[in-house]
């Protein structure tokens, strides 16, 4: 009788690479997501910071209001709302400093603006003006991304570089539920883990991906139980609270800016709007799961805590929402002029020196365009043979 | 087998060498060039390309990554993005595919989306054809999906010299080059001399390997040998043969391909890969659209054929050979009609001898 007829009887030492090398206990993320707002413990946070995330939670949901409005008068090809996701915005836009990198998914232009990018600049994308309308060098902020999870290996190559250069320069990636079944969201959190790398991920889990429900997306205890399979932190936070977010994200980074290595974050929020314009959301979901969600609203949280604790009046509320509405003029206002684009800037930015080919189809449009009478030289017209 | 190498009386190396030298001297002028990949540390690369780096420049400048292509290329991304020079090793030219996004996605059209703000200064280099007996997936030649995506420039060298001038010029690049390198010419030899890389002409530009009047054969990588071979063979037929070896598909040198065309007013194109929307369509419509009052026949094409990679123990019968080269040539006298192939039987296939 072989040892394999005998069940049991065959066990293998395994040589001593092949044990756990960390407790996997202190990675695993809270049974419940973190809270701050209501709790004892939310006594203590910094007012000034309290009050500064209202001022942008507020700004934030009335420039998605008017970023959605700019859709349906034609001025925005396509514009995906976080409309009730605007505390992970905030959050994580001030839980960065100046030198960190922020890698935004399609979804996050608030975040962006968050981080002061203007906002006409931060919606070129989705204008159809050029697809990134700012310097990412200048603002430290990578372009908005629409494959899924793909700029989160980007985050992570950033940031091993800038570690390598002896930069304490933290990257912080943003990422929705959906695309945390994308083998780029595996990878970028293996290769950060193995690297060590300072990056910190945040997953935003607003329930859908257009229509798919999480339970249909993984089956996972959470997205926030995947890091320890990578080795890292996983935490799970309350998604439409604020100073909870922003107190993970801000420990996140500086375990990353220490040298700890990454956290993957989990935010549990709600997209109150449908996925982007052209989406149905009462296909599949119900309108008393969205007054669920409205009930635990990220604005309505922070000022019940402000005013609560007097730290905010009815003045101060009015000031802030006038604040948001002379935003949300000038966006309008700026966004309702149509953009002057040159069209032989589809030549410009292909290659550092135009092939051959490129620079014939150049000549063959500039005769079109002169043959039609637009003889404007664009702004970038002989900056580059 | 030999390489038409430029150079005589240097020191004889392989191409796998003349890469390893381009990737050690390009790290030692530059500090942000950084090679990472699977197996590029300790082991040297499985073709010993990056063997030593290493152990010179440490394990952060050559850096063994986890076993993730996309990861590997995505990481280079946002390497360049901080500022460095990522060069990244595919290991085969199949392994290659799961970083295909972030090639079309990301590498190729930073520059543009970004208008000019963020130039991705990546080289990805791969061990690309067959030739080798490669098992599945270890010998694709896939040119053609580097060559459609705009931003990239794709380059295949075929000479130990070029070898090394060309992975200095993809370097140096502020661009991102698709660096093809052929399998069955890492081991090939040639007199070289390092410190003379001006002898290679930079991305962009095409080679004239052997003159003649006859008729042009136009290839690259691989092929280059197999083209050379068959222009001596010729030569005892009465036709004296041009070879062009193209050395880079994108940018196309046009010039050069279509003055020799214009000379010799015949042209078959030569490559390894599938025919049907392959590199050798997109070269023969070209020769066409700007040669055509010279040509004294159609544009030819030799290639794979449309199959998936064979397995090695059927390969020779799916790579381009020097009969099936002499057979399109001796299919160059047309008259009239489309003259069926001889079934690669070279000069000997063909009724009524040449000329």
């Amino acid at each position: 009788m072989t040892v394999l007829e005998q069940p049991g009887s065959y066990r293998p030492t395994p040589p001593p690479a092949w044990r756990p090398r960390t407790d996997p206990a202190p990675l695993l993320p809270d049974a419940e997501p973190y809270r701050l707002l209501g709790t004892d413990e939310a006594a203590g946070l910094d007012a000034g910071l309290l009050r500064r995330m209202y001022g942008q939670l507020v700004r934030g949901r009335r420039y998605n209001t008017q970023a959605t409005a700019l859709t349906r008068q034609g001025r925005l090809a396509v514009y995906p709302s976080s409309t009730g996701q605007e505390a992970c915005e905030v959050a994580a836009a001030l839980a960065l400093e100046d030198r960190d990198w922020l890698f935004p998914s399609y979804r996050d232009t608030l975040a962006a603006v968050a981080r002061g990018l203007d906002p006409v600049q931060a919606l070129t994308l989705l204008r159809g003006d050029w697809h990134t309308g700012y310097d990412p060098h200048e603002h430290r902020i990578a372009p908005l991304c629409t494959p899924l999870a793909t700029q989160l290996p980007h985050a992570v190559g950033l940031a091993h570089a800038a570690r390598l250069k002896g930069d304490d320069v933290v990257a912080l990636a943003m990422v929705g539920d959906g695309g945390t079944s994308e083998g780029d969201f595996h990878e970028a959190l293996n290769f950060a883990a193995v690297w060590q790398a300072p990056v910190v991920f945040l997953v935003q889990n607003n329930g859908f991906a257009i229509s798919v429900p999480l339970a249909k997306q993984t089956a996972a205890p959470s997205l926030a139980h995947k890091a320890v399979g990578y080795g890292m932190p996983g935490r799970l936070v309350d998604g439409n609270d604020v100073a909870a977010v922003h107190q993970v994200l801000t420990e996140a980074v500086r375990r990353a800016r220490a040298g700890a290595g990454p956290t993957l974050v989990e935010a549990v929020t709600y997209r109150i709007d449908a996925h982007t314009n052209a989406d149905d959301a009462t296909r599949y979901r119900t309108d008393a799961e969205v007054e669920t969600w409205r009930a635990h609203d990220p604005v309505d949280l922070l000022e019940r805590e402000l005013t609560g604790r007097k730290l905010l009046d009815e003045d101060a509320v009015q000031r802030e929402r006038d604040a948001a509405e002379a935003m949300a003029a000038d966006l309008r206002e700026r966004m309702n002029q149509d953009p002057a684009l040159d069209p032989m800037d589809l030549f410009t930015h292909v290659y550092a020196e135009r092939t051959d080919q490129l620079r014939e189809q150049a000549d063959m449009l500039r005769a079109e365009l002169d043959a039609a009478g637009d003889t404007t030289p664009g702004p970038q017209e002989g900056a580059q043979r | 087998m030999t390489t038409a190498a430029v150079t005589t009386g240097r020191k004889p190396a392989t191409m796998a060498q003349a890469l390893g030298r381009a990737l050690r001297d390009s790290m030692a002028d530059d500090p942000s060039v950084h090679v990472l990949g699977e197996d590029v540390g300790a082991l040297g690369g499985v073709f010993r390309v990056t063997d030593g780096l290493a152990k010179e420049f440490g394990e952060d400048r050559c850096t063994d990554t986890p076993l993730a292509e996309a990861g590997i290329l995505g990481a280079a991304v946002g390497m360049a993005m901080y500022g460095l020079r990522p060069v990244v090793e595919m290991q085969f030219d199949a392994f290659a595919y799961p970083a295909f996004e972030q090639l079309v996605s990301h590498v190729a059209r930073m520059r543009n989306r970004t208008r000019g703000a963020m130039p991705m200064p990546i080289t990805v280099r791969v061990p690309y054809g067959g030739g080798i007996g490669g098992v599945e997936h270890h010998s694709d030649s896939s040119e053609i999906y580097y060559m459609a995506t705009p931003g990239l420039h794709v380059v295949a060298p075929a000479t130990v010299a070029d070898a090394y001038g060309l992975l200095r010029a993809a370097i140096a690049s502020d661009d991102p080059v698709v660096f093809l390198e052929p399998k069955r010419l890492y081991w090939s030899k040639a007199d070289w001399d390092p410190g003379r890389p001006e002898e290679v002409p930079g991305i962009g530009r095409a080679a004239v390997r052997r003159r003649g009047t006859s008729a042009t054969l136009i290839t690259y990588g691989p092929s280059v040998p197999v083209c050379l071979e068959a222009a001596e063979a010729a030569r005892a037929e009465g036709w004296d043969l041009e070879v062009v070896d193209l050395r880079s598909l994108v940018p196309f040198d046009e010039e050069t391909v279509c003055a020799s065309v214009r000379r010799t007013g015949r042209a078959v194109v030569v490559h390894e890969a599938t025919g049907f929307g392959g590199p050798g369509g997109e070269i023969a419509a070209r020769i066409t659209e700007r040669c055509f009052h010279h040509l004294e026949a159609p544009v030819l094409r030799v290639t794979g054929f449309d199959i998936p990679y064979p397995p090695p123990m059927l390969e020779q019968h799916h790579l381009p050979g020097v009969d099936r080269v002499l057979d399109a040539v001796a299919r160059l006298q047309w008259e009239s009609e489309w003259t069926a192939p001889s079934g690669g039987k070279g000069f000997a296939g063909f009724e009524g001898g040449v000329r």
